[in-house]
C-alpha cells in the first residue's frame, strides 16, 4: 500500500473521528441534562451514545493502524499508548497517545459497568472530559490542515457543538 | 416522657433470682419514684447473672435453638423470627452486632423508656446477641433521651469486668427513617441516616461489609432472659402462633399514657384499661405506629392485641404503638398532618416517595380543610406509591391513608360538604428542626 | 422464572426502560418506573436483558427466581 494511500487514510480517518468522537460527546453531556426535547428518545439518544463511541473505537483502529504502517513518518508501536514516545512530532502523537489511553480506560470501564458498580463506573467516566480535548489537540496539532476551509470548519464546529453541551450542562446543574 | 405501669390484675411477685411469673418482665416490678434506671446489683438480683460468660460455639447452636422454639420475633415493628436472623448471621465472618434503640416513630416510647428503666436487660441482650453470632462487639444506636443512661450502665460493667463483649452505645439519628436497619447502619458508617439498597441483606454484607444483626433493643432484652430462663417460660404468656410480652405504647385520649408490657393477645380493650381507660368516648385507635392503621374503636376493644387478632381490621400490633381518638377529633385532620409530617421526613432518595407522599399529603389537607378534592386522584396515587421505594416507608405511609379512608367515611362524606367538627390535635407531630 | 425488579434508591427516572420494554414498564405521575410483578414471558427474555443494560443508573435488575 502506497505511502500516500495510508496518509490520506489515516489523515480522513482523524477526521471523520474527531467529528464521531464529538457527537459522542454530545450526546454523552446532554443525557444528563434535565429534559430532552419532546418527540425525542432518551433511550434512542442513550443507545446511540453507546453504539457510535464503539463504533468510534473500531474506525480509531484504522486511524491508528494507516499512521503507523505508513513508512514516510516513523511513530513506532509504543507510541500508541506511551505519550511522547514518538520519535515524529511528539507532543502531537503524544496527545493522541493520551486521549486513546483516556478513551480506553472509559471504554473498558463501561463494557464492565456490571461489574464495577455505578459509582465507579461514574468516577472514571469523568475521564472522558480529559479525552476529549486531547482528542481534540491531537486532530489540530497532528492532523488537521487548517488551509482548507472546510476542514476549518469541521474543526471548529466540533470544537463548538462540544462546549455548547458543556455550557447548557453547567446552566442546568441544580445543586444537590 | 411516659412512664412504665405495673401490670394490673396479676400477681406482683417481689424480686427474686427465680425466673419471673408474671408481667412485667423486662420494666421494673414496682416503677421507683422519682423515675430512674436499675442499677446492676439490682438488676444482678432480679434476674441473676449473665447466662453465659465463655461459651462455646456449641453452646451457641445450642442457644440459636431455644431461641428459635421459644418463637421470639422481632419488636421493631418487622416480626422477623430472631433465630432465623441469628443462624444466617452467625454462618458468616467476622459478623457485627447492632442494637437499634432509634425508635424514630415520635408517638412510640416503647425503647426509651426501655432503655431508661432496664438498661443492664438491653446490654445483657446485646452481649448475648454478640456472642451466639460470634462477634466481638457490639453497638447500640440509642435515642438521645436514653443515651445518658444507656452510657452509664455499659460503663458501669465495664467496670465490673462483667462482660467478654465490648459494648459501645452511640446516639442515634433523629429522623423517623434512622430507625430502619440499614439507615441505622448507614448512620454509624457514614452519618446518613438514610435507607440503602437490599440486596444484599445486611445478614450478608452490612457493617464495613460484614454479615451485620440489627436488632431492636426490647428484642435484645427478650433474648436475655429467654437464655436464662428458656424457651418454655418465655412462651408462658402470649399465644401459641405468637408468644411472650411486648411492650406497647398507649397514648391519646386515655387516663394514664404510658407504656406497659403485655401478653401479646391482650383484649385491646384490657390494655387501653390498663392505661387508665379511655379519657373520652373514643371514635377510633391508631394501631402499630405512623406507618400502622386507624381502626374503629369500637370494632376493635374486643380484638386480641397480635397480629392474627388485629389482621381482620386491617391492623398489625406493628412497634405497639395505641393511640386513642377522641369522638372530638378529626382523624382525617389527623391524618393530614402525619402524612405531611412522614414526607417530609421522606429520605429523599426514591421518586416515588419523594414526590409521592408530598402529593398524597396535599390532596389530603385539602380533604381535611374540606376544600373540594380529587378523591380519584388521591387513590390513584396511592396505588402509584405503594411498594415503590427502597424502604418500607412510602408503603406505611399509603397504609395509614387507605385506612383512614375506610375507618373516617363519615368524616369524609361530611368534610365533602365542609367539616365534620372535629378539633383537637392528638397525635404529635415534631415541628421540622434544623437538619 | 425471572422478573424484573427496580433499584428505587439509584433510579432517577430518565425513562429510558419504560421506552424500551413498553409491555412491561410503564412510567408513574411523576416519571419512574411501574414494573409489573408477574414474572417476565420468555419471549420477552431477550428484550428485558437488553433494557436492564440500557438503564445508565443500573438500577433494573432481571432476577432468576427459583419458585
Amino acid at each position: 500500500m502506497s505511502s500516500q494511500v495510508l496518509w490520506f487514510v489515516s489523515r480522513g480517518s482523524g477526521l471523520a473521528l474527531l467529528a464521531g468522537f464529538s457527537a459522542v460527546a454530545v450526546l454523552g453531556i446532554a443525557a444528563r441534562l434535565g429534559s430532552v426535547p419532546k418527540g425525542w428518545s432518551r433511550l434512542g439518544l442513550g443507545e446511540l451514545h453507546r453504539t457510535l463511541a464503539l463504533f468510534c473505537v473500531a474506525f480509531l483502529g484504522l486511524h491508528v493502524l494507516t499512521a503507523i504502517l505508513d513508512p514516510y513518518v516513523t511513530i513506532g508501536w509504543a507510541a500508541t499508548v506511551l505519550p511522547f514516545a514518538s520519535p515524529y512530532r511528539a507532543t502531537a502523537i503524544g496527545l493522541g497517545a493520551l486521549a486513546v489511553d483516556l478513551g480506553g480506560t472509559v471504554l473498558i470501564t463501561s463494557l464492565a459497568r456490571r461489574r464495577l458498580g455505578y459509582r465507579a463506573w461514574r468516577a472514571v467516566h469523568w475521564l472522558g472530559y480529559l479525552a476529549w480535548p486531547a482528542a481534540f489537540w491531537h486532530s489540530v496539532t497532528a492532523g488537521a490542515d487548517l488551509r482548507t476551509w472546510w476542514v476549518t470548519l469541521m474543526v471548529w464546529g466540533c470544537a463548538a457543538a462540544v462546549a455548547t453541551a458543556c455550557l447548557a450542562r453547567l446552566l442546568s446543574w441544580r445543586p444537590l | 416522657m411516659t412512664r412504665s405501669a405495673v401490670s394490673l390484675g396479676a400477681a406482683v411477685r417481689p424480686s427474686s433470682a427465680a425466673a419471673p411469673g408474671a408481667l412485667p418482665r423486662l420494666l421494673p416490678l414496682c416503677p421507683p419514684r422519682p423515675p430512674r434506671p436499675a442499677s446492676l446489683d439490682s438488676h444482678l438480683s432480679r434476674y441473676g447473672p449473665p447466662p453465659c460468660s465463655a461459651p462455646g460455639q456449641r453452646d451457641m447452636r445450642t442457644l440459636i435453638a431455644e431461641v428459635g422454639r421459644a418463637g421470639l420475633t422481632g419488636r421493631g415493628g418487622a416480626r422477623f423470627p430472631t433465630a432465623d436472623k441469628l443462624a444466617a448471621v452467625a454462618a458468616g465472618r467476622a459478623p457485627a452486632v447492632i442494637g437499634n434503640g432509634t425508635e424514630g416513630e415520635p408517638a412510640s416510647a416503647k425503647d426509651k423508656v426501655l432503655m431508661a428503666r432496664s438498661p443492664h436487660l438491653v446490654l445483657d441482650g446485646a452481649v448475648l446477641a454478640a456472642q451466639m453470632v460470634g462477634a466481638s462487639q457490639a453497638v447500640i444506636v440509642a435515642h438521645r433521651d436514653a443515651l445518658d443512661i444507656l452510657g452509664q450502665a455499659a460503663a458501669e460493667r465495664r467496670r465490673a469486668r462483667l462482660d467478654q463483649v465490648r459494648v459501645t452505645v452511640r446516639a442515634a439519628a433523629d429522623r423517623f427513617v434512622a430507625g430502619q436497619a440499614s439507615a441505622v447502619v448507614r448512620w454509624i458508617e457514614h452519618g446518613v441516616p438514610a435507607p440503602t439498597a437490599m440486596p444484599p441483606r445486611l445478614s450478608d454484607r452490612g457493617l464495613g461489609g460484614r454479615p451485620t444483626l440489627v436488632q431492636n433493643v426490647e428484642t435484645l432484652a427478650h433474648l436475655a432472659l429467654i437464655a436464662r430462663y428458656g424457651a418454655r417460660w418465655f412462651r408462658s404468656v402470649g399465644t401459641p402462633a405468637e408468644p411472650g410480652s411486648m411492650l406497647v405504647t398507649v397514648a391519646g385520649a386515655v387516663r394514664e399514657p404510658c407504656v406497659l408490657e403485655i401478653a401479646i393477645g391482650t383484649p385491646v380493650g384490657q390494655v387501653l384499661d390498663l392505661a387508665g381507660g379511655p379519657a373520652a368516648p373514643l371514635h377510633a385507635l391508631l394501631l402499630g405506629g405512623y406507618c400502622g392503621a386507624w381502626v374503629d374503636a369500637a370494632q376493635a376493644v374486643g380484638r386480641p392485641f397480635s397480629a392474627a387478632g388485629l389482621a381482620g381490621l386491617g391492623a398489625e400490633p406493628g412497634a405497639g404503638l395505641i393511640v386513642a381518638l377522641p369522638a372530638g377529633a378529626c382523624g382525617l385532620a389527623e391524618t393530614a398532618r402525619v402524612v405531611r409530617y412522614l414526607a417530609d421526613e421522606s429520605a429523599g432518595q426514591c421518586g416515588p416517595c419523594r414526590f409521592g407522599l408530598p402529593a398524597v399529603a396535599s390532596e389530603l389537607e385539602r380533604v381535611a380543610g374540606g376544600r373540594p378534592a380529587d378523591l380519584g386522584l388521591l387513590r390513584k396515587w396511592l396505588g402509584q406509591v405503594d411498594g415503590r421505594g427502597g424502604c418500607a416507608h412510602p408503603s406505611g405511609a399509603v397504609r395509614l391513608v387507605r385506612s383512614a379512608l375506610r375507618t373516617f367515611g363519615t368524616e369524609l362524606t361530611q368534610h365533602a360538604a365542609g367539616s365534620c367538627g372535629g378539633t383537637a390535635q392528638v397525635l404529635p407531630v415534631p415541628s421540622p428542626g434544623p437538619r | 422464572m425471572a422478573r424484573l425488579r427496580v433499584d428505587f434508591i439509584a433510579c432517577q427516572g430518565r425513562g429510558l426502560c419504560a421506552e424500551a420494554l413498553p409491555e412491561l414498564i410503564t412510567l408513574d405521575d411523576w416519571g419512574f418506573p411501574i414494573v409489573s410483578g408477574q414474572p417476565v414471558p420468555p419471549r420477552l427474555w431477550p428484550d428485558a436483558r437488553e433494557t436492564v443494560r440500557s438503564c445508565p443508573l443500573l438500577a433494573l435488575r432481571l432476577e432468576r427466581v427459583n419458585r
